[in-house]
């Protein structure tokens, strides 16, 4: 774009994406028709556009995770941002560094958009704080995963046409996940109704307050629902402190083929990934006609580009590259 | 409900008439009598007649004595398996029939640990191959009874557990309760706690004069308290069923008052040990009265009649825990814990009934009704339909305990020498008699 072209429109409000929270409903929806743009982008052979060309893009994760971070270093390489991968391993963090010192360190070296995960809730608003370029919340303790839910919604929102009026079941392990309290957001947000179905030791105190239909039951959670959502059980919490074994929670809470007859007859199965197969999903279900969990993973390229790109508009000499 | 705890029933019909019909589960105290038939009770009430059985079928004159639902107790230990020489499935219920009692609820603390599915398969597969009552088995909340981590609850009660427990431990840490209260709730099963904090509880009796003058460590009521005060404010957390095994002081007795006053869904038992022993019995060092919780005062024993004949205590057990003579003839401190009670818990909760102090059919609640409706079994009543388990009992037959008579194969009973008022006659599992006075 040169001079004299209207600038691109505005996406979202914010400087960052820090959580599902702070975005309007009408946010929300551009971010998806962006991504929904970036999906078709993603399909052509040449897949590279000069967005963020110039742009520093710095994924600064705390926490190991190989998906999450292609993910968005590829988002950012398809829009010509110069990428750089920063995991704790061999990194100054690991040497006791705090987080804040991390921040620093590199704010001085001009990054334009840094996506972080941290183990703790509410990392993601600290660096925010102490940083000058656009920060992306790409999952942040307990707290929000805000482009896990985006990338869901435009998996569902292509399926099925909608999210408003849908019944989407969130089924696992609530207590601990990010992933759980974005998704909740974002579709309560947009109209649909959400469902958590986990047992009781995996769900928050006061859970039925949150505005969702708690279930402790399975079969009556998944009942009808358009969208059945898996999370994964972390392995750590299967030794008798959350749940007696892996086995007895597959028993009562893994999606298999039976359970899922429940649902709705093309309903949806999702999962954020990576899958425990045997223990919240079964292979079957996993790889069956009606799981988009691969369709999520592409979604999830497309949604992250939509995210830089909106975030880059907002950033000082933002839409005139 | 499982139901099939492998007796199977006697196809005969029959009826036995001119009883004192008892049935606490409404509130029924009448002059009938009962037909059963298929191994399951088909009428009963006054108009029960020999005449109004039918041409045909064999009808036992009950002469005026007692019918009532077969007793379910609520704590029964056993050695099965693990420790067969104390007691097997099998001896503990000769005694429990020759008791009135028609169900055993055996507790998990065996070798191995009722922690696991197969362990649950087992006892029930041994019940159904050797026992003369229906046995079924409380499985463990923790695994190995550590107080560690949660054992599979759900599918431990699919394989037929009615209830989950550490038995005779009491489940320290309030965190893992407190989960486990919430995990067991999701499957509708009632958590059954031993209320003992642990580190309070290093004495051998109750603590006070008499341990003082005995010059024995003693555990005073406060060890109970403070795990039943904790385990009330998780109970409030959870919303979860919760159920103190045993209560002994007269403190517990107020904590569980207010709990149910507050709408908590909280129960609790006493054993009848509580209900008609105190520390005086332990005498000169007798140590089939050494117990867990240990005897308590004459106050707290009163406290306790009163708790149950206002039902703020809802069920009376047994306690039964066989101990045989090499862990019992040692000097009091280094003895086991525990005293067999099976055979004796009717007898001796009767004396409460001849005492005036609580109502006949508020004792066979306790020891019938209440505790299946505690832990969802169709058993403790005698409504036509229901499963055709019930005992006769004279009332007002004297008997002395002598350990050389007693089914159980350990006879570590506080009861020993003891002229008991009541005594069952017969006892009926299924429709079967499984037990005759002679």
């Amino acid at each position: 774009m040169t001079n004299g072209e209207p600038r691109p429109t505005t996406i979202i409000n914010g400087q960052h994406l820090l959580a599902i929270d702070d975005l309007s409903p009408d946010e929300i929806t551009a971010l998806l028709d962006l991504g929904n743009h970036y999906v078709e982008l993603n399909r052509q052979i040449e897949k590279k556009q000069s967005t963020l060309r110039g742009r520093t893009h710095i994924n600064l994760f705390f926490e190991a995770s190989t998906r999450t971070q292609s993910s968005f270093e590829i988002a950012g390489k398809r829009l010509s941002a110069d990428v750089m991968n920063m995991s704790v391993k061999g990194s100054s963090v690991s040497k006791g560094e705090t987080l804040l010192d991390t921040a620093v360190t590199l704010n001085a070296m001009h990054p334009d958009i840094l996506v972080v995960r941290h183990h703790a809730s509410g990392a993601a608003e600290l660096l925010a704080q102490k940083v000058g370029c656009a920060v992306v919340n790409a999952g942040d303790g307990q707290h929000e995963h805000p482009t896990q839910a985006l990338l869901d919604a435009l998996t569902i929102r292509r399926r099925l046409g909608k999210l408003q009026g849908l019944n989407v079941a969130i089924c696992g392990d609530i207590l601990h996940s990010r992933v759980a309290r974005s998704n909740l957001l974002l579709l309560q947000k947009m109209g649909a109704y959400v469902r958590l179905v986990a047992p009781s030791t995996l769900l928050p105190q006061d859970a039925d307050r949150l505005g969702a239909d708690v279930y402790r039951d399975m079969a009556a959670g998944i009942e009808g629902a358009d969208v059945v959502m898996m999370l994964r059980l972390q392995l750590e919490r299967m030794d008798g402190r959350f749940i007696p074994s892996s086995r007895e929670y597959y028993r009562f809470y893994g999606l298999d083929g039976e359970k899922l007859s429940l649902a709705k007859t093309d309903a949806l199965v999702m999962h954020p990934g990576p899958m425990n197969r045997g223990v919240e999903i079964d292979s079957e279900v996993a790889d069956g006609v009606q799981s988009v969990i691969r369709e999520q993973v592409e979604m999830g390229v497309a949604v992250r580009m939509a995210v830089l790109d909106a975030l880059a508009r907002n950033l000082p000499g933002g839409g005139n590259m | 409900m499982p139901s099939d705890t492998g007796i199977k029933g006697d196809v005969a019909r029959r009826a036995y008439v001119n009883a004192r019909l008892v049935d606490p589960a409404e509130n029924m105290d009448t002059t009938g009598g009962i037909v059963i038939a298929d191994g399951r009770i088909v009428a009963r009430g006054p108009k029960v007649t020999a005449k109004s059985a039918g041409n045909g079928t064999p009808v036992t004159d009950c002469k005026g004595k007692l019918l009532f639902p077969g007793l379910l107790d609520m704590r029964t230990f056993t050695g099965e398996p693990g420790n067969e020489y104390r007691e097997t499935l099998a001896t503990a219920s000769e005694a429990a029939a020759a008791g009135g009692v028609t169900t055993m609820i055996v507790m998990p603390n065996t070798d191995p640990v009722v922690d696991d599915v197969a362990i649950v398969d087992f006892i029930l597969r041994r019940a159904r191959d050797t026992a003369v009552v229906r046995v079924a088995p409380m499985a463990a909340i923790t695994k190995g009874l550590k107080g560690e981590a949660m054992t599979e609850i759900g599918m431990l009660q699919e394989a037929g557990a009615v209830a989950v427990t550490d038995g005779n431990k009491a489940v320290a840490n309030a965190q893992l309760l407190r989960r486990a209260l919430s995990y067991a709730n999701d499957f509708g099963l009632l958590v059954v706690q031993h209320v003992e904090e642990a580190s309070l509880t290093t004495g051998v009796m109750n603590e006070g004069e008499v341990a003082t003058r005995l010059g024995l460590p003693g555990t005073p009521p406060a060890a109970e308290v403070i795990m039943l005060e904790r385990d009330i404010r998780l109970v409030e957390l959870t919303g979860a069923r919760y159920h103190a095994a045993q209560i002994s002081c007269a403190a517990s007795l107020d904590l569980i008052r207010t709990a149910k006053q507050r709408g908590l869904p909280v129960s609790c038992g006493v054993s009848v040990n509580h209900l008609v022993l105190n520390e005086n019995d332990i005498g000169a060092y007798r140590t089939f009265f050494k117990m867990s919780p240990p005897l308590r005062s004459e106050d707290d024993r009163k406290a306790m009649i009163t708790g149950l004949a206002d039902a703020s205590i809802d069920v009376i057990v047994s306690s039964h825990d066989p101990q045989s003579a090499d862990t019992k003839r040692l000097p009091f401190a280094e003895a086991e814990f525990g005293a067999i009670g099976l055979e004796t818990m009717f007898s001796a909760a009767l004396s409460l009934h001849h005492a005036g102090e609580v109502s006949l059919p508020r004792l066979m609640s306790a020891m019938s009704t209440k505790p299946a409706e505690l832990l969802g079994l169709e058993a403790g009543r005698l409504a036509p339909g229901a499963p055709a388990d019930f005992a006769i009992a004279d009332p007002d037959k004297s008997w002395t305990v002598e350990d050389a008579k007693l089914r159980s194969r350990a006879k570590n009973s506080p009861f020993e020498h003891r002229t008991l008022e009541g005594r069952v006659l017969e006892t009926v599992v299924a429709g079967r008699t499984v037990y005759a006075y002679d």
